[in-house]
């Protein structure tokens, strides 16, 4: 038989027939494109079965109760526990981006020390002989108070170890990183004697007067404000905003009222002396309750007449008279204050001229009130004994100068640290702990930061993540993550009622990390002597659970404990002030007198406008970087590529000729930046705005490089009365790029 | 001339090329000059050429074949325990699954050799003392991308076990797990018949399977989020 063309043919034609009418084509089809959606480095979550861990939530000050799921022993999900008095259920952007802290790639897996510039890996007692060596060293030279530490709380387990540390050492250098908590405190020690926390009852208000707080932007206990805020508005309560720009939180307000940034105070006080002339405020409280009212009352209204305070804020007389009269005339008014999320202290006389307001209508210690929450008692360790070496290092003054002369009520000064270290020929910090902090990021002028950081000869770093800090400091002690180790959170920041959470580990370590609490107890045995005998416990665990005592079976089944007992108006009769009473004067209330509203640093005739920063619930804003998550969710009004915006009113854009999402050169006397322009009528003309949080050069690549960091930008100004730093804002230019 | 005159005219050049060079037997390249005859034939070996390829041996080449790490009889362990399918595929407290057993619940009857089964033996040597977990070869299981809930379809839906599984429970050996090379799904999915045909509710799995019932009991067919088509109820 012969093969020829046509028979070829045909088999190819026969063949094409006949498989059309088989599933081949169709399941092949059908196979491929199955395969096209199973890219194999997509990522799947893992199968098996699902469990949770009761925990509390350390990624901010907010003390809210997590559940953590996990499928197998892998965390895939963080939620926020029913029913917790702090955040029933809820749970915050940065809260839910947990998992990425936990896996993501910027982890210090081992201790390491720098070594020529380079990271090397070291063992645990490498980097302890290391610290003892150098700390055994300038003890017998007796410059033991050349140790400070830098820790983002004074109060629970592990801040407590290390200022005991530092005490039996020899060293009055710890210092607590600044946040409106300093000015909250102060204004609470000033007016009422005692060291207490604020608490800030919102769910019983009737109507709240924020002064610039971002109640829905990370203000206080993030998740708490924001239930507080949706119950008093459910309840037909009212809020206004008090703020130059429109915030997401003036968005949601029921008025926004956008005075000249700086003259919130003013506002305050103005507000004050229609609420007395009017005869407005609560009689009970001004007549039975608190000292002082008549110099309060001459220095209102000498001072803050409507006229005057009109002019100064930029509000019409009507608008100021009305604001107080509704203010006053509601049942529970709240007011508020500390910028934005409360990173920035600000000025004491801000914060004495809300609480005063406060007073003045009654709402202290009383639910849908300010709350004056005693301090944390629970750790109650006998007391360390300290050697000669310890008692005369305890006996020198603090480096920050806090607690002595021009700021004797103030505890610490961190933003004071870089200038005396950088005008001294030795820095007088020898050793610097840093724990929960990040320096060399959220502080102002993060130049002279760095260059103070560079003078100090040790630089410890606790932290978990290659942060600004970590990558200038010369040895890293990688704590566990919160999601890996036991701690308590002693109080939820601005939560009315005490309240202690537990952090419990839900996964076992995975690198070669170890607590910080194991580490300084570990350090301090390595000291030997009475540095040792001060931390007789055998680990961190152990010091605890001996700390939180019958407490502690309660933490482990609840992941909290609350004082179920406490109540606001059991606190009125404790005014620990000479008077006994709340004193809306005093002789160390040398603040108000000379009320004047905080002007912005910077020369006016070169740099035009002003800048203020801004927090979003998409940016973090306390020491640890924003995970993926947030960057990602992150509007294209925020940050568009690695551009940062800068918020303009499109006036202000058009005196200068710059148009909407083009570059431009953002400039202060600190520096300058490539931004984008982005007109925002929200924005009061001749001020901008940029976010907080940006702006990083460290981290991964997820967050380093992208936008600006509004703290290497800004001035420092010290405030008269505190010490601490009270700028709000700082003065700039932008130009076409 | 037209374009077909042409053809037939280099076709017939070209032929009696060929027929020159070889010789050939004229009764054969006769009845080829007509019509038919080898290329009818050569069209019928194609055909069916292709649909032994496409029919036959294409499925064999598609699916990997698989057995399972241990011969497991369900018969057996089914006269055994007292609840049924539920005694060891159970729902846990919070209305998860469990699937496929976990080495613990198995170690509950068979921390030594119970009977005298050579399979039995291996399993408790090789899996049971090492302490390491099965990797058990699921027939069933779905793509990643979609959300199945048996919570949802046993206890609240009422279905049993048989109406998308079949006769496992009757099964005394298991038989070899076969994946697709191309999409890595397991056969059961697409179903045993390789033309997708299927006969009993349980021989096929595909979305088309899933929809079917639920369009025939009206349930959950619109999603929240478009109130049409549900494509969110399973695609989460």
């Amino acid at each position: 038989m012969k093969i020829d063309r046509r028979s070829f043919l045909s088999f190819v034609i026969g063949g094409a027939a006949g498989t059309a009418l088989t599933p081949l084509p169709w399941k092949l089809t059908d196979d491929i494109s199955i395969w096209s959606q199973n890219w194999p480095w997509t990522p799947v979550p893992e199968k098996g079965e699902t469990t949770y861990v009761t925990s509390t939530c350390t990624l901010c000050p907010g003390g809210c109760g997590i559940n953590v799921r996990l499928v197998g022993d892998r965390v895939v999900k963080i939620e926020g526990i029913k029913g917790h008095p702090v955040n029933d259920g809820g749970v915050c952007t940065l809260g839910l981006s947990g998992p990425q802290l936990l896996y993501g790639p910027n982890r210090v897996q081992s201790p390491k020390k720098k070594v020529n510039g380079k990271w090397r890996n070291i063992s645990w007692d490498a980097a302890f002989s290391e610290i003892a060596e150098k700390l055994a060293d300038l003890r017998s030279k007796g410059q033991s108070h050349s140790l400070a530490c830098i820790c983002d709380s004074d109060r629970g387990t592990v801040p407590e170890l290390l200022d005991r540390f530092l005490t039996v050492y020899g060293s009055p250098n710890f210092i607590r990183t600044p946040s409106i908590q300093d000015n909250y405190e102060l204004a609470l020690y000033l007016t009422q004697g005692v060291r207490a926390v604020p608490g800030f009852n919102i769910q019983d208000s009737d109507f709240i007067l924020s002064f610039g707080a971002g109640l829905v932007e990370g203000w206080e206990s993030p998740v708490y404000m924001f239930r507080g805020k949706s119950a008093l508005k459910e309840k037909g309560g009212r809020m206004d905003q008090i703020e130059p720009r429109l915030s997401k939180t003036a968005a949601k307000s029921d008025k926004w009222i956008a005075v000249k940034p700086g003259t919130e105070g003013a506002l305050a006080l103005g507000l004050a002396n229609v609420i007395i002339k009017e005869g407005l405020f609560d009689r009970d409280f001004v007549e039975n309750r608190a000292a002082g009212f008549a110099e309060y009352k001459k220095f209102v209204s000498d001072g803050f007449s409507i006229d005057a305070v009109s002019k100064k804020t930029g509000l019409d007389a009507p608008v100021i008279v009305a604001l107080a009269k509704d203010f006053a005339g509601a049942r529970k008014p709240l007011a508020i204050c500390g910028r934005g999320a409360g990173t920035s202290p600000g000025s004491l006389q801000d914060f004495l001229a809300v609480h005063l307001l406060n007073a003045l209508v009654g709402s202290i210690n009383r639910a849908g009130g300010i709350v004056a929450l005693p301090e944390p008692d629970y750790i109650n360790w006998p007391e360390g004994e300290m050697d000669a070496a310890a008692s005369r290092g305890m006996q020198q003054p603090r480096i920050d100068g806090a607690g002595s002369g021009k700021y004797k009520s103030t505890r610490y000064l961190l933003n004071r640290l870089p200038e005396v270290i950088n005008s001294a020929q030795d820095s007088p910090v020898q050793v610097l702990l840093v724990a929960g902090a990040n320096p060399l990021y959220a502080m102002t002028d993060t130049e002279a930061v760095a260059k103070a950081f560079e003078k100090i000869p040790l630089v410890v770093s606790f932290s978990s993540y290659m942060d600004e800090t970590a990558a200038a400091a010369d040895l890293i002690l990688p704590n566990h993550v919160f999601l890996e180790r036991y701690e308590d959170v002693p109080f939820a920041r601005g939560f009315p009622k005490p309240i202690i959470g537990l952090v419990q580990p839900v996964v076992e370590p995975l690198y070669n990390t170890r607590h910080s609490g194991d580490v300084i107890i570990q350090l301090a045995q390595k000291m030997g002597g009475t540095v040792a005998e001060a931390f007789a416990w055998d680990s961190y665990d152990a010091c605890l659970e001996e700390s939180l005592a019958d407490k502690w079976d309660t933490l482990l089944e609840d992941g909290y404990w609350i004082d179920a007992e406490f109540s606001e108006t059991a606190q009125t009769q404790e005014f620990e002030t000479d008077s006994a009473k709340f004193e809306f004067s005093n002789s160390d209330i040398n603040a108000l007198p000379v009320y004047h509203s905080v002007r912005v640093p910077g020369d006016e005739s070169f740099y035009p406008l002003l800048l203020v920063p801004y927090d979003t619930m998409r940016l973090a804003s306390s020491y640890i970087g924003s995970p993926p998550f947030l960057v990602k969710a992150l509007e294209d009004t925020v940050l568009q590529g690695n551009n940062v915006l800068v918020e303009v009113n499109p006036a202000t854009a058009k005196n200068l000729g710059l148009s909407d999402r083009k570059y431009a050169t953002l400039t202060t006397a600190r520096g300058s930046a490539k931004v984008k322009i982005y007109f925002f009528d929200g924005i009061m003309p001749g001020v901008i705005a940029i976010p907080r949080g940006l702006g990083h050069t460290a981290y991964d690549k997820f967050l380093a490089g992208k936008g600006v960091n509004y703290n290497a930008l800004r001035e420092p100004l010290e405030d008269a009365a505190t010490g601490l730093d009270a700028a709000w804002g700082v003065r700039a230019k932008l130009t076409k790029a | 001339m037209s374009t077909e005159d042409k053809a037939n005219e280099v076709s017939a050049e070209a032929q009696d090329q060929e027929s020159i060079t070889p010789p050939t037997d004229p009764e054969q390249t006769a009845p080829g000059k007509g019509a038919g005859g080898p290329i009818t034939l050569f069209f019928i070996l194609g055909l069916v050429a292709s649909l032994v390829l496409g029919w036959v041996i294409f499925p064999q080449l598609l699916y990997s074949h698989k057995e399972q790490p241990i011969q497991f009889n369900h018969v057996l362990h089914n006269q055994e325990v007292e609840d049924g399918c539920e005694s060891c595929h159970f729902f846990r407290e919070d209305g998860t699954y469990s699937g496929v057993p976990k080495l613990a619940q198995c170690i509950d009857c068979h921390e030594e050799v119970l009977g005298e089964s050579e399979e039995e033996a291996k399993f408790v040597n090789q899996y049971v003392l090492k302490d390491r977990e099965v990797p058990w070869l699921v027939y069933s299981r779905q793509p990643d991308c979609v959300f199945f809930s048996h919570v949802a379809h046993v206890k609240m839906g009422q279905m049993d076990c048989v109406t998308c599984h079949g006769d496992v429970g009757e099964s005394e050996s298991l038989r070899p797990y076969e994946a697709n090379r191309i999409s890595g799904y397991s056969r059961n999915i697409w179903g045993k018949n390789i033309a997708g045909i299927k006969f009993n509710s349980w021989d096929r799995m595909k979305m088309d399977d899933c929809s079917e019932c639920h369009v025939r009991n009206n349930v959950n067919q619109g999603s929240v989020q478009t109130l049409k088509g549900g494509c969110f109820v399973c695609h989460k």
